[in-house]
């Protein structure tokens, strides 16, 4: 969204007035791009390991980076408050990508070059993971994603890692759950096709939901940033299906959903984790009742490491984790496993470490890092009742 | 067939948005010839301004027609009292200046609402309070119509009529399309020019003040940045419908929105953010002045 405004500012001999104005523009965005520090521990003195953390803290998705960063800080303060890693403790530096691409390539830049970090964390948005991917193969510093769910991410080197499941196995859960739970067999999308988290979701979805024998009788796209998603529901409403796959983000899915209400669609909308934040309830208020998502994992379940961390987070935070702060407080907890195995932090030592992850207990899940360096795990379909996310059921990793 | 019905609806509604934001573009072009790039991030500023009135007086939680009257007027003077400072700051000393400048200004002040807008607001979008609970006005067959989409359409009509009626049958409208044909003239018949001037861009600002508020209703995702593309369409739309020409920006509104909700409804929504700038070329290719323009020889 910001591509234009800067592409009509850059290369214009503007008059004084302008060139001051642009000047403080340009304070301003360098005050919002400032880093923040912070969750150094109470071990020793010791030279901290310096781990980085993009996200998005503002912007479109906002609430992801906040999530995840709540989630790795807590993760580090409780690593620190035991003693720290190899005798150190770590110190999280996050930096913040606004929710756009291109930022996020800078933000890690900013980490490797600027603070010297051992490792990245980051991002959840797989548009940004990939962008900043590169950065961190080329330096030779692994980076850990916490939730972006395509292929793709893992695909950029041997240095790229993830916590979560892939979004073949969560579009191929979806597909069989619309399929085998719902009974539906017309199916519409609604994709957005400026992500490639959604694309790819949908596309895997489309696969296995035509293998099964079902029908896709729509499929629609929008951008991110929109407001306006009446054109594309009527097209569906008059395709007449079953369900609705809107793989999105939450941003849109809260106006996908109160749109389509109003339409008259009363057939259910199903998401994947891109759906997991309060503000699908905010936004979307009565009109996401009844829907259903697929996750890395659920806060009411009764599994007592989920619940012990749900009450620690909720102590520290003062609100209740969604998946986004569980999975980047298993990314923290597996780079910290890692380092202590690989007693360095070195990177190729680190890699090596990482990459040899197994059965580890994380809160969303016992997780393995498999040889495409993509975590192996079950996910979880939630459906949302009484303005809650509601554990529905489980489903294993294949 | 209803689905068609239905397509168009939804077009109505979102082009009425255009209509009014194109208003001020093309009321501002019409006296003073300056396309105001900042009109987008008034309507921005709009919305917000209507979201902190409307959490400051606690009306998100008892949804009334009242509190949206509110919401809508307080919009509407913020907006109008920040027109007509852009206008006294950044316009008026540049008004013997030339064009390029004031159009080169005019980019200035949009990117630095944009960033300001920022930082006060901050970026992440922000979820208007519900002013109207959303429900059915009504339905024939298939073909629904929520109280809101019903609302814009009205509101935005209203507004428009009130506007034809300012500048058609009243004194202050009289001015306006004194300076509009010859500003000097005007001012030698006694025109004060400064204050017709201020006094339009007030105009145009609190209608795009009045599209935002309904934005915020029946689209509720508000963001700093919301302006930049509504912006620009409402521009494509006033040229369409022949820049400096009233009725011509409604009707352009009106028609852009029809044409990207039936574009994205029968072919793709990825063409539908290209097909303004497609008719925006096609229109100066073809017919610069647009369709309800009068040809103007310009002397060089």
């Amino acid at each position: 969204m910001t591509a234009p405004a800067t592409a009509r500012g850059r290369g214009w001999r503007a008059p004084l007035a302008l060139g001051r104005a642009l000047a403080l523009a340009a304070a301003l965005g360098a005050a919002l791009a400032c880093g923040q520090e912070g969750g150094g521990g109470s071990a020793s003195g010791a030279e901290p390991i310096r781990i980085g953390h993009f996200a998005s803290l503002t912007g479109d998705t906002a609430t992801f980076g906040q999530s995840a960063d709540a989630g790795i800080r807590l993760a580090i303060e409780e690593i620190n408050a035991a003693g720290g890693v190899l005798g150190r403790p770590l110190l999280l530096i996050s930096e913040d990508d606004r929710s756009i691409t291109e930022e996020a390539r800078t933000a890690a830049q900013k980490l490797i070059q600027r603070d010297g970090v051992v490792a990245l964390l980051g991002e959840v948005a797989s548009s940004r993971s990939l962008a900043a991917a590169p950065e961190a193969q080329r330096a030779g510093i692994p980076m850990i994603t916490p939730a972006s769910t395509n292929p793709k991410v893992t695909e950029v080197g041997d240095y790229v890692f993830r916590t979560c499941f892939i979004d073949p196995f969560q579009g191929a859960v979806m597909a069989r759950f619309a399929f085998e739970d719902l009974g539906a067999r017309r199916v519409a999308i609604l994709s957005d096709f400026k992500q490639d988290y959604s694309v790819g979701l949908a596309e895997f979805f489309r696969k296995t939901f035509r293998e099964l024998g079902g029908e896709i009788v729509a499929d629609e796209r929008y951008t991110s940033g929109d407001i306006e998603f009446r054109a594309q529901l009527t097209t569906i409403r008059g395709a007449k299906p079953d369900a609705v796959f809107v793989p999105g983000y939450y941003t849109e899915v809260g106006l996908i959903a109160k749109q389509a209400r109003e339409l008259g669609i009363d057939v259910p909308l199903l998401g994947g984790d891109g759906w997991d934040s309060a503000k699908t309830l905010e936004i979307g208020g009565d009109a996401v009742e009844g829907y259903y998502f697929s996750n890395h994992y659920a806060a009411d379940s009764d599994n007592p490491r989920v619940q012990a961390f749900v009450r620690r987070f909720e102590e520290r935070h003062g609100s209740r984790p969604d998946a986004m702060a569980a999975l980047g407080y298993d990314a923290a907890g597996i780079l910290a496993d890692a380092i202590r195995r690989a007693g360095t932090t070195d990177g190729p030592a680190l890699r090596d470490a990482i990459a040899a992850t197994r059965d580890y207990e994380g809160v969303t899940g016992r997780i393995t890092i498999d040889a495409d360096r993509n975590a192996r795990k079950d996910a979880v379909v939630l459906k949302i009742e009484g303005g809650r996310f509601r554990f529905f059921r489980t489903v294993p990793a294949s | 067939m209803e689905q068609f019905l239905q397509q168009l609806l939804n077009g109505i509604a979102w082009g009425g948005i255009y209509a009014l934001i194109a208003l001020g573009y093309t009321m501002v072009y019409g006296v003073l010839r300056l396309i105001n790039f900042a009109h987008g991030e008034i309507y921005m500023v709009g919305a917000m301004s209507g979201y902190y009135v409307a959490h400051a007086l606690s009306l998100g939680s008892r949804p009334s027609l009242g509190g949206l009257l509110v919401v809508l007027l307080a919009a509407m003077a913020l907006c109008a009292a920040l027109g007509a400072t852009i206008e006294r700051v950044a316009y008026r000393p540049l008004r013997q200046a030339p064009r390029l400048a004031a159009l080169i200004t005019a980019i200035g002040v949009s990117l630095l609402l944009q960033n300001v807008g920022q930082l006060v607001f901050g970026a992440d979008p922000k979820f208007f309070p519900a002013l109207l609970s959303s429900r059915e006005a009504f339905r024939v067959g298939a073909l629904a119509v929520s109280n809101i989409q019903l609302m814009v359409v009205v509101t935005a009509l209203v507004l428009m009529a009130a506007l034809e009626f300012v500048v058609m049958r009243t004194r202050f409208g009289r001015a306006m399309r004194a300076v509009s044909a010859d500003a000097p003239a005007a001012a030698l018949m006694g025109v004060n020019v400064d204050r017709v001037i201020s006094g339009t861009f007030m105009l145009g600002s609190a209608l795009a003040a009045a599209a935002g508020i309904l934005v915020g209703l029946s689209n509720p995702k508000i963001d700093p940045l919301m302006g930049l593309l509504p912006g620009l369409k409402a521009f494509v739309a006033a040229v369409l419908g022949g820049i400096g020409n009233i009725p011509g920006a409604m009707a352009g509104g009106l028609l852009l929105g029809i044409v990207e909700t039936l574009v994205s409804g029968y072919l793709s929504s990825t063409y539908r953010d290209a097909i303004a700038f497609v008719i925006l070329i096609a229109i100066l290719l073809y017919r610069p002045t647009g369709l309800f323009g009068s040809g103007q020889v310009e002397k060089v």
